[in-house]
């Protein structure tokens, strides 16, 4: 018998009575123990896809399933899988933060179980803080707090709703910690994001959504392969004022006045071309001091797709 | 049936009842308390009795649907209202719980303050009125039933209401009105025909009738009517929500 996939979107469109489509046909496959990160810039859709598939919102069309339940016909056995960490920190400001996990833990049809909820507010560092109230903590640790409440009914799969938004960055990286910890344990996350660097750090698989219309979805070392370019930068042992003519089919770049040659390449198109290269600055009589590659970051090939999209 | 979430959400509203006891508590203690000075008191003894029984005594079932209708709506509404205004609700709405649990968890948790209200108003009223209750099982019932639809009422109210204006805008203009014209301080026989005619459009005289029949076997209206009545406007509050549940209004986008 085939497992289903975690999640398995097909169609899915949202239509608000205004007429704005939030979401317009969006077909999504993501399976267990993935680290899936959706970008996309403000109004993507990001959340609206989020907010159907957590039970947050309805859609216009299409169908949704979470390890082959469909959130609309076997909601309960579809939600007791989900945990949602959403993006706005909306806490019960007066429940301390052992009461408000117990809560969420109850909520999804969970027994009591203080064990587990400690484990929870452990790994997360919030024991210490487990009898005061939420309103009496920072952003941060809030931030926690939510995370430990998606994670209190022990979830197969957890959304992450833009979770390191405003977080300081030491804590960024004790979230990208858990998360990993909680992949490793075989938990799915599928995690919304700002911060290009979280989703190069973090996801297995990338998708890319603007204008409601999901643009692309790659696995990442495939998605850097396929839209990174490499930058070589080469440095010479005295300055040039010009490219000598010889290199001039290369589309060589002078920086560093002159002191360096920038040569930029595909990095899956490249072949040899760098060894010809360097055979042909020899040649041109050039001395080589030093030598270094870049890589085009995430961002940029984010950048380059939400500019390309329709 | 989701067992756990209806104790999760009864328990968490009623821990909300524990942080604010004395103010629970306080609150009907005196304000009974001052409905018997000034009209128990100061009125009660230039009134004749009300069907047998002294004016003070018959003020007590009054008093006390009163609160419980004020303590039903507010409760209830304030309990849904506030997740919706913080945005705790996606939690609700996001968990595998189903429309009957969240109605069953929020307007059990109202309903069960509200009754505590109650007994609290019934035991002040005690120590100024010589009370009897000569049908204490349809005293409970009204009490329960009363509780329960006028949370529902509640409820409804607290998902319909998108400001705090809203919110407090039955309670004020329509329910004390009611309850007050209800007949809650006085017997609608008391009233001219016409204007005892138009008392009858109005729902609260008939849980009022009805539940001060319960303590004194007198009532403006059948005891059967009062009965239906109640019932009838149960039914309609949980259409209602039903409705609202069908439909995700004001829950779901």
């Amino acid at each position: 018998m085939t497992v289903p996939p975690m999640i398995a979107i097909e169609g899915l469109s949202k239509t608000y009575p205004s007429g704005f489509t939030a979401l317009n046909n969006v077909s999504l496959t993501i399976e267990r123990g993935e680290i899936f990160a959706l970008l996309g810039p403000n109004g993507a859709g990001k959340t609206t896809l989020i907010s159907i598939v957590c039970g947050l919102a309805r859609a216009s069309a299409g169908r949704v399933t979470i390890a082959g339940h469909d959130i609309v016909s076997d909601y309960r056995a579809a939600r007791s899988l989900v945990g949602l960490v959403p993006q706005e920190l909306t806490t019960d400001a007066f429940e301390t933060v052992f009461a408000t996990t117990s809560f969420s833990r109850g909520l999804f049809g969970k027994p009591p179980n203080p064990a587990h909820i400690e484990k929870v507010l452990r790994d997360l560092s919030l024991w210490d803080k487990k009898d005061s109230r939420i309103m009496t903590l920072s952003g941060g640790m809030k931030r926690r707090v939510l995370i430990a409440k998606a994670l209190s009914h022990e979830p197969e799969v957890l959304f992450l709703d833009e979770p390191t938004a405003g977080v300081d960055v030491e804590l960024r990286h004790d979230m990208w910690r858990v998360v990993r910890t909680l992949a490793d344990s075989g938990v799915t996350v599928i995690l919304t994001t700002h911060y290009l660097e979280e989703a190069e750090e973090m996801a297995d698989r990338i998708g890319v959504i603007n204008r409601g219309e999901l643009i692309l979805v790659q696995e990442k070392s495939a998605l850097m392969k396929r839209f990174g370019s490499k930058l070589l930068t080469i440095e010479l042992g005295a300055p040039l004022a010009a490219v000598p003519k010889s290199l001039a089919a290369y589309g060589l770049a002078l920086a560093a006045d002159g002191s360096e040659l920038v040569y930029t390449y595909e990095a899956e198109a490249a072949g040899n071309a760098i060894a010809t290269l360097l055979g042909d600055v020899a040649a041109a009589g050039l001395t080589l001091k030093d030598l270094r590659t870049e890589e085009s970051s995430l961002e940029d090939i984010f950048v380059s797709l939400v500019r390309g999209s329709p | 049936m989701n067992i756990h979430a209806i104790i999760a959400i009864y328990r968490f509203e009623m821990a909300r009842t524990r942080r604010t006891l004395l103010q629970s508590i306080v609150s009907p203690v005196l304000s009974t308390s001052l409905y018997f000075v000034v009209f128990g008191s100061a009125i009660g003894p230039h009134m004749n009795e009300i069907a047998g029984v002294s004016y003070g005594a018959f003020l007590v079932p009054g008093l006390i649907m009163l609160g419980l209708l004020t303590q039903s709506i507010s409760n209830a509404s304030f309990g849904i209202y506030f997740p919706r205004f913080v945005g705790t609700i996606y939690e609700l709405l996001s968990a595998p719980v189903s429309a009957m649990e969240t109605v069953i968890a929020y307007v059990g948790a109202a309903a069960t303050k509200s009754t505590m209200l109650a007994v609290i108003t019934l035991a002040t009223a005690a120590l100024f009125v010589d009370l009897r209750i000569d049908h204490p099982f349809w005293m409970v019932t009204f009490l329960l039933l009363t509780a329960i639809t006028f949370s529902l009422l509640g409820f409804i109210i607290g998902i319909w209401a998108d400001n705090f204006e809203k919110l407090q805008l039955v309670p004020l203009l329509i329910v004390t009105p009611l309850t007050f014209l209800g007949g809650s301080f006085y017997s609608i026989d008391m009233l001219p025909p016409f204007w005892r005619t138009v008392t009858l459009f109005n729902p609260v005289v008939y849980l009022v009738s009805g539940f001060r029949w319960s303590f004194y076997g007198h009532s403006d209206v059948a005891i059967g009517i009062s009965l239906a009545m109640t019932v009838v406007f149960m039914l309609i509050c949980l259409a209602i929500v039903a409705w609202i549940f069908k439909t995700g209004y004001r829950l779901k986008r």
